[in-house]
């Protein structure tokens, strides 16, 4: 057990603080609006431009070939520094991570580069109207266009996050009609110009235009690698599930939820504390529970990339990570709306802001229901009938 | 960084736990409840020697010259075990204690003969009031005001209480503090001792609640009702994961502030502070569920599974409370400067 960063770490987190000190932007409106989310793109083509924008990635696709360890240190020192939502994280967090592991060389060179420069924003399309913690009900289908060398993309897409603003999305749809709900799914990747496409952006709980439904109309997207500007299959034809888990096992674990994020959330519910707390001990009660589960996700977290990094895969896992960082998001924003009180209201507070965003964590990414039926079945070993 | 056990930290585990599961099996745990003095000295000669009971202790009188490190995953298998040996009071807290402050003339021998399994030393904190197995111990380790004494049983008035864990022998130790029974004076040792004892129910409860959370893992993927094993109902898994999600985020504290002791950190208090408030809230959401998924033959003394809970009762407020503890991190946290 050695919990000190070596000098090499230590350095490049004075690297990344020295940086983020001098260009973090302060005072961004959300990026869930159409002009947030324009203001937001410039901070990730800066973020690019110095190499920060996906440090864990290989030089040749605008990372830094940074270690997962240097990948926490910079997350740590992201959110310390105010750092702002990252409106690219779907593509870079989500997809990106099977691109890399599922993705020929002709995809990995021509969307890595792009996503990490946000020229190309994506977002998921893995929700319909009438699939959602039931994901293999999935009912938008591929249907085979043999003569132009492709398939022909029909039906709705919904929860899309961002999608109103982005300009491609990934998702899954049934090329097999007749196979088995987990079998017969394809994983595409579809430009959202694409002739047939249309894309609908309605409000969220906190009222911005964050959620879009995408409805495709015989859209047209070619086999495999084949022309990667116009789309493609990502894994092989029927493959969508097993390529498609891949991605959700990133959502759910590691890759989504730093836990640099929630340390800095703790620190600034103790400052809020300090500065209005006014020595309740219920209220300090509550704000030292969010905090002492800040630390334990963070030493949890560690935990799981010192076995990752030993060659292990922290497998089911991921979901008491999920259920965790989920519950203690509302917890530490609920937190400070107690602190805040009445003023709690006024809308222009970053914790209510924040408290609004959180409630949506147990809900996405697979609900927290569905993450405590993987928990007894797969790490408890419970029958699953 | 690496924030794990090193493979000879799991293999010793695994040898505590094999000659547990072996020797201190739920009926041996039953009968201490019954015996006269509620120890079993056959299992504390035996861990003895394989070094557990010194394993904070310097080779050179017979221990085994380990961290703390190595010692919390091996409390942890005591609580999993149900141990009702007083082996955290001894060789998480009064081995350090008589090693760091061994001038004391009395101490060195006496060091010597606990390492050797020959005499037990009980510990009376004074957030306890209590000591656990103080009329089978030669000496006493006791906080006062102004420090930790060290004092011969035969000096002190004990009057023995009922406990709700049958295998918890307390008594209350009436005593007078003097110059020459102080081992050492001043708040620090006092402050190490507890954080010690905290650290050390704290791990004893993560393996507590690993126990619990496996009988109820067993009995609910047995038992059947509606012609189904009632683990496939996803009200019962719930219970169960809310369970496993309670002890997997305590366990990395407490591992963690044993970390920090043996380093040295500034922080090792507040690190063990937030170890015994997780783990003791974790204790809870385990026994509780435990508890309900096994419906009402778990209201029984005749399932094994009240032993651990009694045990748990017990240690979620020994050497302080959750909410105590959570006082604590508060202090440090949110008023400091």
């Amino acid at each position: 057990m050695d919990l000190t960063w070596s000098e090499r770490e230590e350095a490049f987190r004075a690297e990344c603080r020295t940086w983020l000190e001098a260009n973090v932007p302060h005072g961004l409106p959300s990026g869930d609006t159409r002009e947030g989310f324009t203001l937001h793109l410039e901070w990730e083509r800066t973020l690019h431009a110095a190499g920060y924008a996906a440090v864990s990635w290989p030089k040749a696709y605008g990372g830094r070939d940074a270690s997962l360890w240097e990948w926490l240190i910079f997350e740590e020192e992201y959110y310390r520094a105010g750092g702002p939502q990252r409106v690219t994280q779907n593509g870079i967090f989500l997809l990106a991570p099977t691109i890399f592991e599922f993705g020929t060389d002709a995809q990995r060179d021509y969307y890595l580069p792009r996503m990490s420069a946000a020229e190309d924003l994506w977002c998921q399309g893995w929700s319909e109207p009438n699939a959602g913690s039931d994901l293999a009900g999935i009912t938008s289908r591929a249907v085979r266009d043999e003569a132009a060398g492709g398939w022909r993309l029909s039906g709705q897409k919904t929860w899309t996050t961002r999608g109103a603003f982005c300009t491609h999305l990934f998702g899954l749809f049934r090329s097999d009609g007749d196979a088995e709900r987990h079998r017969g799914l394809t994983y595409f990747l579809v430009p959202l110009d694409a002739e047939g496409v249309t894309v609908r952006g309605f409000g969220r709980l906190d009222g911005d235009e964050g959620f879009a439904e995408v409805f495709l109309d015989d859209v047209f997207v070619p086999d495999g690698d084949a022309d990667p500007a116009r789309g493609g299959v990502l894994g092989g034809v029927d493959q969508g599930w097993g390529v498609a888990m891949a991605t959700t096992t990133s959502e759910r674990g590691l890759t989504l939820r730093s836990p640099g994020r929630f340390r800095a959330t703790a620190s600034r519910l103790v400052e809020l504390y300090r500065a209005r707390g006014g020595d309740d001990p219920l209220l300090a009660d509550e704000v030292v529970r969010a905090w002492i589960g800040a630390e334990a996700y963070d030493l949890y977290t560690l935990g799981d990339v010192t076995q990752i990094t030993s060659g292990g895969s922290p497998g089911a896992r991921s979901s008491l990570n999920k259920l965790f960082w989920s519950e203690l998001d509302i917890a530490l924003h609920r937190a400070a709306l107690n602190i805040l009180g009445p003023d709690a209201e006024i809308d222009d507070d970053p914790f209510m802001k924040g408290y609004q965003f959180a409630l949506s964590g147990p809900i996405y990414a697979g609900t927290n229901e569905i993450q405590r039926n993987i928990v007894a079945e797969r790490v408890l070993g419970l029958p699953r009938k | 960084m690496r924030f794990a056990f090193s493979d000879d930290q799991l293999a010793f585990a695994d040898a505590v736990r094999e000659l547990l599961t072996n020797e201190c099996p739920p009926e041996v745990v039953r009968a201490a409840w019954d015996s006269p003095d509620g120890r079993n000295r056959r299992l504390w000669t035996q861990l003895a020697e394989m070094g557990v009971v010194g394993m904070l202790a310097p080779e050179s009188i017979g221990g085994l010259g380990l961290s703390d490190i190595d010692l919390v995953r091996i409390l942890a298998e005591a609580g999993f075990a149900g141990l009702a040996e007083p082996l955290a009071d001894v060789a998480a807290v009064v081995v350090p204690a008589l090693r760091d402050h061994g001038a004391a003339g009395l101490s060195d021998e006496l060091l010597a003969r606990v390492v050797a399994g020959e005499a037990t030393v009980g510990l009376g904190l004074r957030s306890d009031g209590s000591t656990l197995h103080a009329e089978s111990a030669d000496a006493l380790l006791l906080e006062a005001e102004d420090g930790l004494h060290l004092v011969a049983t035969t000096d002190v008035e004990l009057s023995p209480l009922n406990t709700v864990d049958g295998a918890r022998r307390l008594s209350r130790v009436v005593w007078s503090p003097s110059e020459e029974t102080l081992l050492a004076g001043g708040p620090s040792a006092a402050v190490e001792a507890r954080d010690r004892a905290a650290v050390a129910a704290a791990a004893e409860l993560c393996g507590l609640a690993d126990r619990m959370l496996a009988i109820a893992v067993e009995y609910v993927t047995e038992r059947k009702q509606f012609g189904v094993p009632i683990g496939s109902f996803q009200a019962v898994k719930h219970h169960l994961a809310n369970a496993t999600l309670a002890l997997e985020f305590a366990k990395p504290l407490v591992w963690r502030a044993a970390y920090s002791r043996t380093m040295g950190d500034p922080d090792a208090s507040l690190h063990a502070s937030m170890a015994k408030a997780q783990a003791s809230d974790a204790a809870e959401v385990v026994g509780v569920a435990a508890l309900q998924c096994h419906g009402a033959i778990g209201y029984t003394v005749e399932c094994d599974l009240h032993v651990f809970l009694k045990r748990a009762w017990a240690l979620q407020r020994r050497a302080g409370d959750a909410a105590a503890h959570r006082r604590r991190v508060a202090a440090a946290v949110l008023h400091a400067n």
